[in-house]
Parts: structure tokens; C-alpha cells; sequence
């Protein structure tokens, strides 16, 4: 702690960091551009100019940059000095020289942070008259806009898309007064987190290309607090809606989650709730009579008709499929309508015994599960098989400033202040903590590990055991290669050598034996550990899905599975099937779902895209998507937290929990999603800890709401006057704390939740700032969410592996950050970066086969035959063939094993593949005879 | 009794004929809707959209006047022609609601909404009080004959290249090594 005193008023400051971060956290309002809570200082664009003193006799001063001077005891400071705020309005007034005069078209208006600081800086007028700078701007893909003319070269976007994020293809080119930031070329941009720059830009060169469609100025959006449905991290997120349709997704600050960034499948997922797919109606299967025939048609039912409807199916003995997409709300109505033995998890059977086994490794006490902050704070990491970058991007960015530690530790023994940036990248220069990646084929994440592995599950469950052995003797190797001995005794070095060792891993490979063997190599570590106690060993393992742990603990008390409901349904054991937010086709075997469906069970979906499967359902109700409910989500640590409704749908429209729940659609009024959770909280001991989600719902918001709209929300008597001039009510939200209008507890005051990030002054979403304890700290309000896992007894012994038999081509099954999830694959501009179902083999295999790059192999399994446009890659475990499903293909009949045979080229095939692959983002794609 | 009967009576008496001597006054009554009121050019009432100076529509969907107008009777929707342009896909005006008064107008950073002296919008029905795009476009600059928005802003839109707007130098070549 350091006393300084800025404009004569004292205040207690943090004096690891620099003057600005300071000034920042104390509230005061200090303009700058070119750093960033996240980023450090680089000292480039010379707009938080303050004066700073000697001592109290003097009264000159100097200017310095209060970005670049760290914070001394006793330190004597100026904001408001005269000077200091000349050089400020000329240092603006110098940026904006060439500045387009286009804000009324700009996306950025109104939410700028240029706008932001030129108001700030007190720069009225333009005096220049020259002639401006102007540039071209380059068509950067589906995501992001260009518009250069609007840069003020702080540098910003490189430094976050280059150094933060690891993107190769957007840096600064040209020098002076004509630096442009852009690609080499036009084409789209590369990087996962490429929408972050939309955020990270303080004006409007890159903006949001889906927003724009569609849009709508900040003021204007009504939004909520809510979580990101794209994957398991359970990243926080602002979505925005207006005139009835959602219109973007920016990001909500969580201390120990996303921090202040997104990865594109979170930020453009958003389109799928806009999608033409949505079920907007309720459609009920009736036979109807066709000349002499009865053929059945689906007709649409009104909402109370088909509440009816549902009632008059779902008695008597029902069984209920939950979703990992759906909220834990939908899935606790779900399981309460049709008792728990009769619910059954909606996943792939393999991938609730993994999911279980990870279960159990989170609950054992020496264990500790790290949240995204802890995961960057991690001085070795091992990842096992996941494919991070696609399949929970948000911590493979994480695991890539993890790398960064042994550069902070470098400079604290050089005393560089780590906030020093560039200072902090020249003294490390490629020094890198560990990340040792075991994976089937090449990552992502290949260009900062320190050690990469190639090999099918079986060969890293292998490796794994034989670290676990170097680290543990006592630990039993199943089955020894002598191979593998000195890699894994670098590994167990390198783990043991760690202060902060994580071992990162997931369920996307549905293995029990890869969970088991991470578990266990946790153990031998936490063992070979044993002087080191308070700093427990990481284990976290990826979810695919965002309520994938909220399934799998909902439907724990019982052995079900889906392949028991599967059966029961073919063998007609039940009167009707409900089916929650589910494509049952992408969670097991089509043979198996086909015969769960030839049972002719009445079978009721709900679910609010079409799909092949619901195509099948006598019933489909419409439900509400995550952001037209209230949600409860369960992320990869078991962290429970509350997603609020943005908006609400039309007509039939209705949350799942809503259909599900009343017992008489006339008669009683439906149950709130709040009544849900605090009952069934209640009911059960394991989840009391929902409770705590509840008391912002129910205490205070009974006498004043957060407002869903900024204060300058516009247009209220105007927007639906076309169809009805006298305004319509406001949607009611009783048991919500957060309201559908403007009024309520001032944002910047207390309100118990934040949605947009809004200050006076601050109307970028820099503004969150004004909401942080500190920059970079915990938010002063808002719920962290509750972990509903807490630690169970000890287990002393290791997990038996059965290593998974493989034969000559193992199968692994890739993920695409684009298109492997479900809903955000309907969003449009996703739908721009995904291809379809295709095979990854590697140089050997593709010389024998003789295929060349993007030609086609048959891919056989037992009597399925499927063929694939192929490609071959530098980087893939030796006897792996990789399928990528795309949604389409049926992973579960391939994973038993394959055979491929070579197929004559096509050139009209070969030169549609050619163009598919032209999406994917692939570092190490064989650049062999064929690209001539 | 005589001076009550002077203050009374006689006060009344010449009260009577000063009203009759009106009579003979010229009228200040005019006989509208015969007769038109002769309105200041700057009288703020029906507002319209105009067009620039090459006869686009001048609206840009910034939303500015939206979020200007005190009781929120504008609402509007950005869209934007292949070229770049912004336009407003839809523009209503709720009248019933307007107080007429010249928020937006100030607001617009474009001159595109403008207030109008005609004052005639009574309706029988106030759903026609509601007013679409098609309804507030006009043909003309209204009252500001020379802005064109577009060519003082760098968007680049049909027509205007990058480095055609005013003041502006020809777009950098990023290739060039010259300094």
C-alpha cells in the first residue's frame, strides 16, 4: 500500500501498479486509450498526461504519462493542473486530426470510447484544415468490419490480437502517419477471439458486422445480465435486444471467469435466437383424412390448446429426457413432472460416465478445480486430448497467458513492473512457462506449448500413466512402453518443478479411461507434491455444453441412462416420452435412436430449433432460447449461475419450465423460474447453495428493480404504434429483481446486478471500470454464482484403467469452435466460417491410400459407408484418422472403429472440397505435391 | 341617490356605446380555413424527412432524434445499401405523442428531420396520427438547400470513394515505402 495525493486529496493505493490503473480505481476520471486493464502499458498514445511533484515546495511540476510512471509512497500528483490539461486537449485534439466526421454512421457511436475521452479532454472544434489521412479498409470475413479511417493508431488491436491472443494474420503495417492495422491481404480474420476487437478498439475501426445488420445504438438495447450457452466455461455475457429480436452479445466482466473477453462462438452465436429454424409455433401431428387415405399433418396449436394437449399426453407412466442445453430450471420442471426415475440424462452414455468420473474427481479434497483467472495464473499446465481452442476457447486464451508467467517472473527478478508490457515482452522474448499438450492431432495452442504429443487416447492414457508412475512409484502402469519413458519423465519434471500445476482435460473424447488416467496422475502429483499442501493441484476438465454438469448432478441419485430410455421406448414400456431442448440424433447411434422412435411412443418435444429429431415429435412446443428465459447454468468448476431473460417472447413462445410446470394452463398461473429453484433447493440438500442465487431475486427486488434499459432508452411510444397507437404494457417480470423498462435503482448506484456497463462520462463498455472494487478486481455487485460441488472424503487409492483397445486406425473425433456446437451453428455468421463433415490423415496414411489433399476416402464402419472429402495434415498422431461429424455424420456407429479405402477424384468434388476447407483455420494442412 | 345613479347607471350607458362603437372596427378575427394564417418560416410544426442536395434521403439512422425527443414518439431501424450508405428501413413518427418540440431537429447532425410551419394535423382517428417514412420524405432540401452529409463524412459510399469527401488526401498506399 502507497499514500499518494492526486489534486491535494489523499488516497491509498496499490503500489504495484502504475498511476493510471490508480487513479482508475480510486474513480477518478483520467483519459487514456492506448492501455488496458488486461493488457498493460505500452506508453503509445500520450492521452493520460497528469503533472507530477518533487515535493510540496514544488509548484511546477512535470508532465509524465501516467501510464508509464508507477505509483511512489508519498507521491504528489496533478489530474486538473492547467497544464496538464492543455496537453491532454492537444494530444486529442492531434489524434482526431484525421478523424472521418462520420459518428452518425458509425456502429460505434454512442458506446465510443474516443467519443468518451474527446469529451473528456475537452476538445470542442475541429481547427485543422488540412487534408485528412484516409485508408482502405479490407473485408475482414463475416465478423468484424473495417473502417480505418477511424484509427488513432493506440496500437490496441495488435497488441491484443498479436500478443494476447496469439492471432497472426492482423498487425501494423506501413509507418508514420499512414500505419494501417490490417491483414497482409483481405480475407477473413483467423484468430477464435477475433470479436474481442470490437471491444478492445477504443473507436469504431472494427466493428461488429452481425450487430451492424441489424442495429441498434447501445441506448437502445434492452439487456440483461445472462451466460454464454456456446460451451461449459460459463462465460458471463450482455446480450441486447430491440424491436423483438436479439442483436448482438458483448461481454460482462467475472472476476474468476471471462475477465473482459469473449471467444466468436459466444459473441456471434447470439444469431441462432433470429434464426428462420426457430419453432414458433406449437405443432401437433393429427391424422387427417386425404381422399380415402389418413395421412398425419402437423397443424399449429394455440398456446392453451397446446398446453392441453400436453397434459391429455403426458400422464400416466412419462419419461423425461433432460438437455445439457437446457437450463437446470427446464430440467428440475422436467424431472419433477415425470419423477426421477424416469429422467434421464440426455447424453451420450459414454459421456455421462466420463462426466461422472469427473464428478467425483471434483468433489475429492486434494484436488481443486481453477476457475479461467486461476488457469491463467497457472505456472505448468498439461492438457490432455482436448481441444481447448475449440471446444472451451475462453481457457485455452487463458492457458495462453498462463505461458506468460515465467516472462512475470523474469521481470519481477529484473524489477520491471509487470504492468511494463513491452518492456516485460523484449527481457522474456520467447521464455515460456510449460504447456505441455497431449492431442490427437495439432492445436492451436502448438505455438506456445513447450512440448506437444501426438497420440491416440490409448497412447496419451499411456503417457499419462507413466508420468504419473515417474511422479508416484508406487502408481501400477497398466501397460508399459519403455517409449514413452523419457517424455514423461520431462512431463513429470516439469509438473513437479511447477508451483501452480494444472492438468487441463475434457469429456469431448467420451473416455472414461482419459479421466481416470488425469485423475490419477493428479493424485501421484498431489502425492509427489506432499510439502507443498496449500497449493492443491489443478484438475479441470472442459464441458461441452453449458448445463452439462447440471444434467449429470440433476439425474446422479439414479443409474439412469439414455440408452436406458432408449430401450425403454422401443420396447414400449412407457405411455408417453418428453424430450427437453434435445437432437437425440447427435447423443446416440442413429440405429439406436430409430429404433427408440419405431416403439411409437407419443413423443412430445420442446425445443425452439427445428431439428431432425423433433421433425419426428406428435407434439413440439416452442420454448423460449436462454436469452428469452431465466436460466440456471452449471459450467465446467460446478458453478451455478443465473442468466436473466432479455426479453420476451412471442406468443406461444414459452420457457420450457413454463410448459412443463402447470398443471392447468387456464385455471393456475405458470411457475416462476425463481419459485423452481428456491422449492426444489429446498427439497434437496446437495443443491441448498441454489438458494443463494435467490436472495437478489426475492429480497430487494419486491421494492425497487434494476432497469432492463438505459436511462435514454428511445422510441417507447413509437415503436409499436404501426400496429396498435396506445402503448402496450410493459412486460411484467414479478419475481425477477431486474425490471422491462428505464426505471429503477439508478445502474451506477447499487443495483444488485449489472447488465449494461453504463457510468456518466463512460459510455463504452470501459465503463466497467467504474464498477470494479479495483481495476482488474471483483465487481462491487452482481452474484459470482455458487458452486454446487463441495468437496467429499478423500480418496486414497487410484482409479483402475482399462486401457481403450484400438485397432489399426483409431478414430478421434474433431471439434470445430464453429460448427461443432448445436445452436450457434444456425447463427449466420457462424454458419460463414463452418464446413462440412470431412476426415484428417496424415502424410503416411494418405501415400498409401494415394489421396491427395482435399480428395475423397470411404470411410467404412461395420456395414455404414460414408465418403469424405479429405485433409491431410503435418501434425496427426501416427494410426489416427480424425472425422470431423459436423452434426451430420453419427460419431457413435464410427467410434467402434473404421477402414478407409482410397475413391477415384473428381475434379467438381475436389474443387467444392478445395473451397470448404478454405474456412478452416489449420496451421499445419500438408502442403504436398498437390497445391501446384 | 343621484350619485349612485351616476356611478351605476351612467358607467353602464357609456360602456354600451363604447361596444357599440366596435362595431365599426376593423376585424381582427381571420376566416380560417378561407383565409391561411401567414406562419414564420422557423415555426416548428409537422416534421419531415428531406433529401440532400443530389436528392437522396438525408436520413442517415443514426438515431440520434430518437433518443433527443423528451416523450420517445420516434423509432426508427438502420439499414444500409450494398454500397455503404445507411438509410432507415422504417421511420415513424407517433404525433399523437409529438410536442412539436425541435429537439430532433437540433439533434440531427445530417439536417434530415426538419420542422415544418404547417400546423394542419387534426384527425378523426388517432391511429392516423402514426406516420411512416413514406409519409415524411419529401422531394426537397427543405430548409437547409446545401448539406450533404455524405460528402464531408469518409464513409465511402456509391459515388463517393475514399479520399473524395472534403478535405481528404487520396487513400494511403500501405505498399509504398515514400515517406
Amino acid at each position: 500500500m502507497a499514500k499518494i495525493s492526486v489534486d491535494g486529496i489523499k488516497y491509498e493505493v496499490n503500489a504495484a501498479n502504475n498511476l493510471l490503473q490508480e487513479c482508475l480505481s480510486q474513480g477518478l476520471d483520467l483519459p487514456y486509450f492506448c492501455w488496458h486493464p488486461c493488457m498493460g502499458s505500452v506508453g503509445a498514445c500520450r492521452q493520460c498526461a497528469v503533472k507530477q511533484y518533487r515535493n510540496a515546495e514544488d509548484t511546477t511540476g512535470t508532465l509524465v504519462m501516467a501510464c508509464m510512471t508507477p505509483v511512489t509512497d508519498g507521491g504528489l500528483y496533478s489530474i486538473q493542473d492547467s497544464q496538464a490539461v492543455d496537453f491532454r486537449s492537444h494530444v486529442i485534439e492531434s489524434l482526431m486530426i484525421s478523424h472521418p466526421h462520420d459518428c452518425p454512421v458509425c456502429e460505434e457511436g454512442g458506446e465510443c470510447h474516443l467519443q468518451d475521452m474527446t469529451q473528456m479532454s475537452g476538445h470542442n472544434y475541429r481547427r485543422y484544415d488540412f487534408q485528412k489521412v484516409t485508408h482502405r479498409n479490407q473485408d475482414l470475413g463475416p465478423f468484424i468490419n473495417h473502417e480505418m479511417n477511424r484509427c488513432i493508431a493506440c496500437y490496441r488491436c495488435v497488441r491484443f490480437y498479436g500478443d494476447y491472443a496469439g492471432g497472426t494474420d492482423l498487425v501494423a503495417l506501413a509507418s508514420h502517419h499512414h500505419v494501417y492495422f490490417g491483414r497482409h491481404e483481405e480475407g477473413t480474420l483467423e484468430s477464435e477471439f477475433s470479436g474481442n476487437l470490437v471491444e478492445v478498439c477504443p473507436t469504431g475501426v472494427f466493428t461488429d458486422k452481425t450487430f451492424s445488420a441489424h442495429y441498434s445504438r447501445k441506448w437502445d438495447l434492452q439487456t440483461a445480465p445472462s451466460i454464454c450457452t456456446g460451451c461449459g466455461a460459463g462465460c458471463n455475457t450482455t446480450p441486447g435486444e430491440r424491436y423483438g429480436s436479439l442483436r448482438r452479445v458483448v461481454n460482462r466482466y467475472h472476476h474468476d471467469l471471462n475477465g473482459y473477453f469473449l471467444c466468436d462462438r459466444g459473441r456471434f452465436g447470439y444469431d441462432a435466437n433470429n434464426s428462420a429454424e426457430r419453432v414458433k409455433e406449437a405443432l401437433f401431428v393429427q391424422a387427417q383424412i386425404n381422399g380415402n387415405a389418413e395421412v398425419p399433418a402437423r397443424k399449429p396449436l394455440s398456446a392453451t390448446e397446446a398446453a392441453r394437449q400436453f397434459n391429455a399426453m403426458a400422464g400416466g407412466d412419462v419419461i423425461g429426457i433432460g438437455s445439457p442445453r437446457a437450463s437446470l430450471e427446464s430440467n428440475i420442471a422436467l424431472q419433477q413432472r415425470v419423477g426421477a426415475e424416469n429422467f434421464y440424462p440426455g447424453i451420450n452414455d459414454d459421456e455421462l460416465a466420463s462426466a461422472r468420473e469427473v464428478l467425483a474427481l471434483m468433489r475429492e479434497p486434494g484436488l481443486h478445480c481453477p476457475d479461467i483467472r486461476s488457469l491463467e495464473q497457472s505456472d505448468c499446465v498439461l492438457v490432455v486430448n482436448e481441444d481447448l481452442t475449440n471446444t472451451a476457447a475462453r481457457m485455452a486464451l487463458a492457458l495462453r497467458q498462463a505461458t506468460r508467467n515465467a516472462a512475470t517472473t523474469m521481470a519481477a527478478a529484473a524489477r520491471i513492473p509487470a504492468w511494463q508490457d513491452a518492456a516485460v515482452r523484449e527481457l522474456a522474448q520467447h521464455e515460456r512457462s510449460p504447456l505441455i499438450i497431449l492431442s490427437p492431432q495439432g492445436t492451436r495452442l502448438d505455438d506456445v506449448a513447450s512440448d506437444t504429443f501426438l497420440g491416440s487416447v490409448a497412447r496419451q492414457v499411456q503417457l499419462l500413466e507413466a508420468i504419473a508412475h515417474c511422479l508416484d512409484p508406487e502408481y501400477s502402469v497398466s501397460s508399459r512402453d519403455p517409449s514413452l519413458t523419457s517424455r514423461a519423465k520431462a512431463i513429470a519434471q516439469a509438473l513437479s518443478a511447477a508451483r501452480r500445476p494444472c492438468i487441463v482435460s475434457g469429456i469431448s473424447a467420451q473416455s472414461t479411461a482419459l479421466v481416470r488416467a488425469s485423475g490419477n496422475l493428479a493424485r501421484a502429483l498431489q502425492k509427489a507434491r506432499k510439502g507443498d499442501a496449500d497449493a492443491p493441484v489443478g484438475l479441470c476438465f472442459a464441458m461441452p455444453e453449458a448445463n452439462t454438469l447440471g444434467l449429470v448432478l440433476l439425474a446422479e441419485s439414479t443409474g439412469n441412462t439414455l440408452s436406458g430410455a432408449l430401450q425403454r421406448l422401443a420396447q414400449k414400456r412407457a405411455d408417453a416420452a418428453v424430450v427437453l431442448e434435445n437432437d437425440l440424433f447427435r447423443r446416440a447411434a442413429t440405429a439406436e435412436v430409430a429404433q427408440a422412435l419405431a416403439g411409437h411412443t407419443p413423443l412430445i418435444v420442446i425445443d425452439h430449433l427445428h431439428n431432425a429429431f423433433n421433425a419426428r415429435a406428435r407434439l413440439l412446443l416452442p420454448a423460449a432460447s436462454p436469452s428469452e428465459s431465466n436460466g440456471t447454468w452449471v459450467n465446467y468448476e460446478g458453478r451455478a449461475q443465473s442468466a436473466y431473460r432479455v426479453f420476451a417472447p412471442a406468443e406461444p413462445v414459452r420457457a420450457a419450465y413454463e410448459w412443463l410446470t402447470p398443471a392447468d394452463p387456464v385455471l393456475l398461473p405458470s411457475i416462476s423460474s425463481e419459485e423452481i429453484l428456491a422449492q426444489f433447493a429446498d427439497a434437496h440438500s446437495a443443491f441448498a447453495v441454489l438458494k443463494d442465487l435467490l436472495p437478489h431475486r426475492l429480497g430487494l427486488s419486491a421494492v425497487m428493480k434494476s432497469p432492463r434499459q438505459l436511462p435514454r432508452y428511445s422510441g417507447r411510444t413509437a415503436m409499436q404504434a404501426n400496429s396498435h397507437v396506445h402503448e402496450y404494457r410493459q412486460t411484467q417480470d414479478p419475481q425477477s429483481p431486474l425490471s422491462f423498462s428505464m426505471e429503477g435503482v439508478p445502474l451506477q448506484k447499487d443495483a444488485s446486478l449489472l447488465s449494461a456497463a453504463w457510468a456518466p462520462g463512460w459510455n463504452s463498455n470501459q465503463a466497467i471500470s467504474k464498477f470494479q472494487d479495483e481495476i482488474n478486481g471483483e465487481l462491487r455487485q452482481g452474484c459470482k454464482g455458487v458452486h454446487l460441488l463441495q468437496s467429499g472424503q478423500a480418496q486414497a487409492s487410484y482409479a483402475p484403467i482399462v486401457l481403450p483397445s484400438e485397432g489399426d486406425l483409431a478414430p478421434y473425433f474433431i471439434e470445430h469452435l464453429f460448427g461443432s456446437e448445436e445452436i450457434s451453428a444456425k447463427a449466420v455468421a457462424i454458419q460463414a466460417r463452418t464446413v462440412g463433415p470431412y476426415a484428417c490423415i496424415g502424410e503416411a496414411l494418405a501415400q498409401t491410400l494415394g489421396v491427395a489433399q482435399h480428395g475423397r476416402i470411404l470411410l467404412k464402419a461395420g456395414e455404414r459407408q460414408v465418403q469424405l472429402p479429405v485433409l491431410i495434415r503435418q501434425r496427426i498422431a501416427p494410426g489416427s484418422i480424425g472425422i470431423y461429424c459436423a452434426g451430420e455424420l453419427d460419431r457413435y456407429s464410427l467410434a467402434g472403429g473404421v477402414t478407409v479405402e482410397a475413391v477415384p477424384e473428381a475434379p467438381d468434388l475436389l474443387l467444392r472440397s478445395r473451397e470448404m476447407f478454405r474456412h478452416l483455420v489449420i496451421s499445419d494442412s500438408w502442403q504436398g505435391r498437390d497445391e501446384s | 341617490m343621484l350619485r349612485l345613479l351616476k356611478d351605476t347607471l351612467v358607467s353602464q350607458v357609456v360602456t354600451l356605446w363604447k361596444v357599440f362603437l366596435h362595431a365599426f372596427d376593423k376585424t381582427d378575427t381571420v376566416e380560417y380555413p378561407d383565409v391561411k394564417p401567414q406562419m414564420f418560416s422557423r415555426w416548428r410544426g409537422r416534421i419531415i424527412l428531406s433529401r440532400d442536395p443530389d436528392g437522396e434521403e438525408r436520413c442517415v439512422a443514426c438515431n440520434l432524434c430518437a433518443v433527443a425527443c423528451p416523450v420517445d414518439c420516434i423509432a426508427l431501424q438502420k439499414a444500409e445499401d450494398e454500397e455503404g450508405r445507411w438509410y432507415p428501413e422504417f421511420f415513424r413518427i407517433n404525433f399523437s405523442r409529438c410536442i412539436m418540440c425541435g429537439f430532433c431537429e437540433e439533434a440531427c447532425p445530417t439536417h434530415a428531420i426538419q420542422l415544418t410551419p404547417d400546423f394542419e394535423m387534426a384527425e378523426y382517428v388517432r391511429q392516423d396520427m402514426v406516420w411512416e417514412k413514406e409519409d415524411l420524405l419529401i422531394n426537397g432540401t427543405g430548409k437547409y438547400h446545401d448539406y450533404n452529409f455524405y460528402r464531408i463524412a469518409g464513409k465511402k459510399i456509391g459515388g463517393k470513394d475514399k479520399g473524395e469527401a472534403r478535405n481528404e488526401a487520396v487513400p494511403v498506399n500501405v505498399r509504398s515505402l515514400l515517406p
